[in-house]
């Protein structure tokens, strides 16, 4: 549905089935498929978890923990059963490439998946798709429903006297589900509150049993670590960020799509090659480089390595891998609002200061945005932001505050051109929006 | 009550996808809306009775997800995706355009009941935005013109 683009540039690894028809097994067959599962079956549990080590591969989700070392926490023994999630929840504004995986290449995730499980023994995995995809949910219970008719999914996979079910679940709407300890919870038919940790999922997770919870693009990118080696993989990108990544590319560009580029691809160069630059003779103002919750760039700060550690270092995350890109016609404070009021219609209300905060910062830039500010509101919307950072119980107060931080710092000079019932510089009176009518 | 076929095919088989009951409930209350339009005092019960629950419980967790709900909608819900991605390149005009054409606001339904409107968060459609929803389907690289029609294409399929 969603249309394709490429740039040559591109290493197609995860997408290298795309827009081929994969989603029929016969295809996905002709296309390698299955033949890491065969692989894997042959190969003892510690052996999996060291190859998917050595590969470097990190958590796309936007963590960008070590896949490998995550899969080695779970324990051996387990009195209880232990699963497999997949993650295919992805809500962070920006981010829209789980959604070509399940569309172009379902049984990669299946296949990602069962590898895991192998790793880890466990018996039953889930892929858990957010319930806006159900076009994708579709796609994915044929996939799983034509594995098991050809009897790659169930009894004794490929003769390895290993049992192994794999099942769909859906969501209803839902950014917290997102984060590990909330999609357990929505998984097991509660509302999405995080769990507090320790215990780990690897120790206690899925109804108690040790859980392994990953991300759809990095289960997805499991078989071809599997059948092209860990070496292979890791010298795709940077020094302990092994491999491509699907960078999604938004906002005001001349070719914004979704493009598959090694780990380490220049930022600049992503948005000014991959990405045809700003179009209509603007330039470039700020960019979000990994989604809504990583801080903003500067057009002087974009000449980065877009890997976990070098956009660490510039001060921000890589996050999700959502580009947005925005032009000099775009107000910050504005963005900066929409930020927010995402932020706060999400919260789960779980933890006082990301309920409390999300909604003090959403009224403040409300007030601001409409003329309403006061000197003093700049310096407490830092502040209140600041005292959200690390007090919650899951990363989603951090994730409203490092925006709104980087937001308020790198643009102070924008935040006073609102002050005292001056109008929005960037849009004229009587196009905006009535505030009251934004809230939701 | 009543669900279709294809509705109790899939629940009795979702059902004995996991350890505990009680993990079937959010498919399960969204395929049930899907069929009703929406999650009635009847549903609730109904669902709350299958899996065991109370519906105390089953309420608590409609309130939390943002695509569940307890009140009627339009046919049609168009859902105008105004996060980030969508806003900077004009999902604000989408959804004012909306509001006019339909002459109603966010969580408003039209009169005949043809067409609800929601501001909705991102939908994960940001490469290609702005972007909207009517029901589950994706309309992407929208202009005013390009919405009248997509508004206007359910308008005729809704009257048939």
């Amino acid at each position: 549905m969603a249309d394709l683009v490429s740039h040559p540039d591109e290493v197609k690894v995860v997408s290298r089935r795309f827009g081929q028809g994969a989603a029929n097994l016969d295809r996905y067959m002709e296309l390698d498929g299955y033949k890491a599962l065969q692989k894997a079956v042959a190969m003892e549990p510690d052996a999996i978890v060291n190859e998917v080590k050595n590969s470097g591969l990190r958590g796309r989700g936007g963590a960008g923990f070590s896949t490998g070392m995550k899969w080695s926490f779970v324990p051996k023994q387990s009195a209880k059963p232990k699963y497999v999630l997949c993650n295919g929840d992805e809500s962070e504004p920006g981010t829209c490439k789980d959604r070509l995986i399940f569309e172009h290449d379902p049984h990669s995730v299946i296949e990602g998946v069962m590898i895991a499980a192998l790793a880890v023994g466990a018996k039953s995995g889930y892929i858990y798709i957010r319930g806006e995809y159900r076009y994708l949910s579709i796609i994915m219970q044929k996939a799983i429903a034509d594995a098991y008719a050809r009897g790659f999914i169930g009894k004794n996979i490929f003769g390895s006297g290993r049992d192994l079910d794999i099942y769909w679940h859906g969501g209803a709407g839902a950014y917290e589900v997102g984060e590990e300890s909330a999609l357990m919870e929505s998984l097991e038919g509660k509302r999405g509150i995080p769990r507090i940790r320790p215990p780990f999922p690897a120790v206690v997770g899925l109804w108690g049993g040790p859980t392994v919870i990953n991300n759809a693009e990095t289960l997805a990118s499991v078989p071809h670590i599997m059948l092209g080696g860990a070496d292979w993989y890791a010298k795709l990108g940077t020094p302990k960020n092994g491999g491509t990544r699907l960078f999604c590319l938004s906002g005001n560009l001349a070719r914004p799509g979704v493009y598959e580029l090694p780990m380490g691809y220049n930022l600049k160069k992503m948005i000014y090659d991959v990405g045809g630059g700003i179009p209509n003779g603007r330039q470039l103002k700020a960019v979000v480089p990994g989604g809504s919750s990583t801080p903003c760039l500067l057009p002087n700060e974009i000449d980065v390595p877009m890997d976990f550690d070098s956009l660490m270092k510039a001060g921000s995350m890589l996050g999700s891998g959502g580009v947005v890109v925005l032009d000099d016609a775009q107000c910050i404070v504005k963005f900066a609002l929409r930020t927010m009021k995402f932020y706060q219609h999400e919260s789960c209300g779980w933890c006082i200061p990301c309920r409390e905060g999300t909604d003090w910062l959403k009224k403040t830039l409300i007030r601001f945005h409409s003329g309403g500010g006061v000197i003093k509101d700049i310096d407490n919307m830092q502040y209140l932001s600041e005292n959200m950072l690390g007090r919650t119980f899951c990363p989603l107060g951090d994730a409203a505050a490092m925006p709104t931080i980087a937001f308020v710092k790198k643009f102070r000079k924008e935040f006073e051109d609102h002050l005292d019932g001056k109008p929005c510089p960037f849009e004229p009176a009587g196009a905006r929006e009535p505030e009251a009518a934004m809230a939701h | 009550m009543k669900f279709s076929e294809e509705f109790e095919t899939r629940f009795s088989q979702m059902v004995t996808h996991y350890p505990t009951k009680r993990s079937a409930l959010v498919p399960t209350l969204l395929y049930a809306q899907d069929e009703v339009g929406f999650l009635s005092d009847e549903v609730i019960s109904e669902i709350a009775g299958r899996l065991e629950l109370t519906e105390l419980d089953v309420r608590n967790v409609i309130s939390y997800y943002s695509m569940l709900t307890t009140k009627p909608r339009g046919k049609y819900n168009v859902q105008v995706c105004t996060n980030i991605s969508c806003l900077v390149r004009g999902g604000e005009q989408i959804l004012h355009h909306c509001k006019n054409k339909l002459g109603i606001g966010h969580k408003g339904t039209t009169a005949d009941g043809m067409f609800s409107l929601e501001e909705v968060e991102c939908i994960g459609a940001c490469s290609w935005a702005p972007a909207a929803q009517v029901n589950y389907d994706y309309h992407e690289n929208l202009t005013p013109e390009k919405m009248d029609k997509v508004l206007d294409e359910y308008q005729k399929k809704g009257m048939q």
